[in-house]
């Protein structure tokens, strides 16, 4: 008798790794989980921090090395070059084939590139993978200047760890500001202050056009659209993602810019499942875009596919969205939706303290008063209140009455409420009076699991 | 500005380096008139020490403490073979033979450094003071805005464990071990802090002296550190400010002041166990004859460890203590602050710790009921053991060995809260209360970690706050200090240290947030 084939799962990331303990703690079905990238599971978004200094590589993994045998969790450093859905097997570049009862597809994305001149470049890189931090970090020491391409989260993050390390760093940016294709007008400026004054060399409404050589094949400066020339030893190529599924076109699994699955992750072939950053949903959730690679994400599809895979299917129900980020000092959280641009039927109301490098911008529906999401900078929130809040479809009112509920500063930090609420009742001519922090309210209607 | 820090840097390494030369320097000459009045202080009745020491020590000239006090210790330590021998008990010199010594140094230094207290103070105090704030204040500029400043320090060799990291160990081991074991060395340094003890309680300063004095100036430089660090975090400055005040003012100015109206040393805010010779008799015997002062003494060391210490955990969790107050925190939390990371966050030293740490709670609480039976039963030993050799045991070991040598010496090596997590008495039993009824706890906010590892990685008491914040769950561990620094260093707001109702203390949220096992 022949073992039982194990589900393999194909991508060691946050989707992956939370499909496999999930499963793990509901079933002993074997479980093979390969990675090339990286032995054991590590967390991407601390990648920065290691080059930064702030951590060791160890530190960025969660689990302690002996976790995965513990656990039954088989691991295969290695890259899958082929699936054969028929015959339910995987190739290895080893030449090796395994079979599986199941295969979960989380291989994660790539850095775009955009066809530029001498994007392949030595000295020209994106940051996504642990060979990018170890490139970066064999470069670190020639780098005196660096050149960042993209105004996104991985872009602003760059930019902050070769600042760190000292490098004078030049951030092109194609939006006339930041990232204000997803954060509205006034957040976005007052995150473009935060760059400057940290001594970025922030260029906005610019595009690259070029990266030109050095006699030894290296990058050694960029010519920006408006014929700018910026001498730089780096290039940080940063401008967004896209699924990693080029080992996947050529099988018999539909894919489009990501590979399509339904509400349950079922790819269009049976027992091939996907999810994280590679899985593209046919039937987006209203207001959710088709493709979201973030971390959260990446950790519900785990979780609900754990539970399909283990015998009680589950549709993949991710909830309010949320979502979180730092920039520089500039910690960012938002819940629910809150439009870059609003449409005539939604308000925005910002308060800012420019000083303090805090503010907040709160989303409500013109003639409902509905409280649809809020942008936070410098100020912590409760994710389960306002969980609760979009739930509940309370009204802007109620939120902003409720706010020292909310707050999820540590103690002692000055309270805000009181001049957001003054603010708010000045331009629309309210009354709202801001409630004392009541810990029966925080968890009265929050149900505990055990 | 960078100019200026190495520039700094320079003077403080010139006080540090005057500092350590002191101990090989200065004249020792015991004239006879010193001799016969320290004869008559100590009531020395053994003649063959007189003799020996009046023909090998006094009125002739040492240089460097050495070879004094190896004669003296030689004298000493003869005297009291032959005494032992005929039991001559009476005649036999009960004191530790270093600390004999040092009695006899502090009465024969001579010359340029007893001469000028004043001057040899402000070259090694002062310069490194002086040295160490022109390092520190900078760090406002050239840190950048306020933030969480933590680059490269797995870069620097003195914060991780590089050649600078083992010579601050090699240095601060060296000092505890001169303090504890051979204070007779270190007689120059408590030269230049006389004028300091005079001034609050009137005597001349002995080694703990010395060692509050400095104490209180490394804190308060460091603190200046934090103030800068941390200058994004009004909870760190408070707490900071608080430690430094506790520090200063009831570890240190008031016990001296007690002295000086001849009242007993005593740290009001010090608790049994950590202050684990509360019970012996001499402490008791001190206590029970300096009247209602040193009884009130006695009832507040009594509730305040039964009653206050507990009530206040419950309330606020064991921070309160541990890195608000206490005097062994208070050092963790500034001088080894640059240090919180290299503490070890495997499962196997979690298991060290809790075998450890309840390990010694149990011998200060076996110990101390030996101590108590002892002192009311009028004998000296039960089951055959002595309760004298038990307390030595425990002096030497722990408070020694353990809270000193390696719970600070350590720093640079296994982090700054060694002694805290693995060896405080204490602190298991506040770390007791705050598991099991308390109301404290750290809250996960929902779902937004996003697993970086900072938290687990700069909590000082080894904590994988990363294990709990990633499913969700909030943090309810004996050993959590407090400190607040994971909180602080997290980048997405998920921690925040708060005191509500106990029913919801590990609350899961009931959404999906791919983090929570069923």
């Amino acid at each position: 008798m022949v073992s039982q084939a194990p589900i393999i799962i194909i991508g060691n990331g946050i989707a992956g790794i939370t499909t496999a303990r999930h499963i793990r703690k509901r079933s002993d079905i074997p479980i093979l989980i390969i990675s090339k990238e990286s032995r054991y599971f590590f967390s991407r978004t601390a990648l920065m921090y290691v080059y930064m200094g702030h951590l060791k590589w160890e530190h960025t993994q969660p689990y302690e090395n002996h976790f995965w045998k513990k656990n039954r969790l088989d691991l295969c450093q290695e890259t899958v070059t082929n699936i054969d859905p028929q015959a339910k097997t995987v190739k290895l570049s080893n030449g090796s084939i395994l079979s599986y009862t199941s295969l979960v597809l989380a291989t994660g994305s790539l850095p775009n590139k955009f066809g530029w001149p001498g994007e392949n470049l030595k000295g020209v890189q994106g940051l996504y993978s642990k060979q990018d931090l170890e490139n970066l970090e064999a470069l670190s020491s020639s780098i005196k200047e660096a050149v960042v391409v993209g105004g996104g989260l991985i872009g602003i993050e760059l930019a902050e760890m070769l600042h760190a390390r000292g490098k004078k760093v030049t951030f092109l940016v194609r939006e006339d500001s930041f990232w204000n294709t997803v954060i509205p007008e006034s957040d976005s400026k007052m995150i473009n202050r935060h760059i400057i004054s940290h001594g970025i060399d922030l260029r906005l409404s610019t595009n690259l056009s070029e990266i030109i050589e050095d006699e030894n094949g290296r990058a050694k400066a960029i010519r920006t659209d408006k014929n700018e020339i910026i001498p730089c030893q780096f290039v940080g190529l940063t401008v967004g993602v896209r699924p990693n599924i080029d080992f996947i076109k050529h099988t018999s699994i539909a894919t489009n810019k990501g590979i399509l699955v339904n509400k349950y992750l079922e790819t269009s072939q049976t027992d091939i499942y996907a999810v994280g950053d590679c899985a593209e949903q046919q039937e987006p959730l209203p207001g959710r875009r088709p493709i979201e690679a973030v971390w959260y994400t990446g950790r519900m599809m785990g979780e609900t596919l754990a539970k399909t895979l283990t015998g009680k299917k589950t549709a993949y129900q991710p909830g309010h969205w949320f979502n979180s980020a730092k920039f520089f000092d500039i910690e960012y959280q938002t819940y629910g939706l809150v439009a870059a641009r609003p449409t005539k039927a939604e308000i925005h109301f910002h308060w800012e303290n420019a000083e303090k490098n805090i503010g907040i911008t709160i989303a409500f529906n013109k003639s409902t008063n509905e409280f649809l999401g809020i942008n936070s900078f410098g100020i912590r929130l409760r994710h389960e209140i306002f969980d609760q809040f979009l739930t509940e479809k309370r009204s802007v009112f109620h939120v902003l009455e409720h706010l020292n509920d909310c707050n999820f500063d540590p103690e002692f930090f000055t309270s805000l409420g009181v001049e957001i609420v003054t603010k708010f009742n000045h331009e629309f001519n309210t009354n709202i009076r801001l409630k004392k922090k009541s810990w029966t309210r925080i968890f009265n209607n929050l149900i505990t699991i055990k | 500005m960078k100019t200026l820090q190495k520039f700094g840097l320079g003077i403080f390494l010139t006080g540090l380096t005057l500092f350590c030369s002191l101990i090989f320097l200065g004249k020792y000459q015991l004239t006879h008139q010193e001799f016969d009045a320290l004869i008559d202080e100590k009531g020395i009745k053994s003649d063959l020490f007189i003799a020996n020491i009046n023909s090998k020590v006094t009125d002739k000239v040492f240089l460097g403490p050495f070879e004094f006090s190896k004669r003296v210790i030689t004298a000493l330590e003869e005297a009291n073979k032959v005494h032992r021998k005929k039991k001559e008990w009476n005649k036999v010199i009960w004191d530790k033979p270093h600390s004999f010594s040092y009695e006899v140094s502090k009465k024969a230094g001579k010359g340029m450094i007893p001469n000028n207290k004043g001057w040899f103070w402000f070259l090694t105090f002062g310069l490194g003071i002086i040295g160490s704030l022109l390092y520190i204040i900078p760090n406002l500029i050239t840190l950048g805005p306020p933030g969480i400043k933590n680059n490269n320090i797995y870069f620097d060799s003195s914060t991780n464990r590089g050649f600078m990291g083992w010579s601050v160990f090699i240095f601060l081991v060296s000092f505890y071990v001169l303090l504890y074991f051979f204070p007779d060395y270190i007689v120059n340094w408590t030269y230049i802090v006389d004028p300091i003890s005079q001034s609050i309680s009137g005597n001349l300063a002995s080694q703990w002296f010395l060692y509050g004095f400095l104490y209180c100036v490394v804190m308060t430089v460091m603190a200046i550190r934090m103030y800068i660090k941390y200058r994004n975090n009004k909870y760190q400055i408070l707490r900071t400010t608080s430690v430094l005040f506790f520090q200063i003012v009831f570890a240190f100015l008031i016990p001296e002041i007690l002295v000086r109206f001849e009242k007993p040393w005593y740290d009001f805010k010090n608790a049994f166990p950590l202050d684990y010779d509360f019970f012996f008799s001499w402490n008791l015997n001190s206590l029970i004859s300096s009247g209602g002062f040193g009884l009130f003494i006695l009832v507040w060391g009594i509730v305040l460890t039964l009653v206050i210490v507990p009530v206040m955990v419950y309330f606020f969790g064991k921070r309160w203590y541990c890195s608000w107050v206490c005097g062994c925190g208070g050092l963790a939390e500034t001088l080894g602050d640059p240090y919180r990371h290299l503490s070890n966050k495997s499962i196997g030293a979690w298991k060290l710790e809790r075998w450890l740490v309840h390990g010694v709670l149990a011998f200060a609480i076996v110990m101390t009921g030996f101590t108590l039976y002892t002192y009311f039963s009028g004998t000296s030993a039960i089951l055959g053991i002595k309760t004298q050799s038990i307390q030595s045991t425990y002096g030497f070991l722990i408070g020694s060995v353990f809270a000193g040598v390696i719970g600070t010496g350590f720093y640079p090596i296994f982090g700054n809260r060694v002694w805290c997590r693995f060896g405080c008495p204490l602190a298991a039993y506040l770390g007791l209360v705050q598991r099991f009824k308390s109301r404290f706890r750290i809250t996960t906010n929902g779902g937004q970690c996003i697993s970086c590892g900072n938290c687990s990685t700069y909590c000082e008491m080894g904590i994988d706050v990363r294990a709990y914040a990633q499913k969700g769950q909030n943090i309810v561990r004996s050993s959590c200090v407090g400190c607040g620094v994971c909180s602080a260093v997290c980048p997405r707001g998920v921690l925040k240290l708060e005191n509500g109702p106990v029913a919801n203390r590990t609350h899961l949220p009931n959404f999906p947030l791919g983090n929570t096992l069923d």
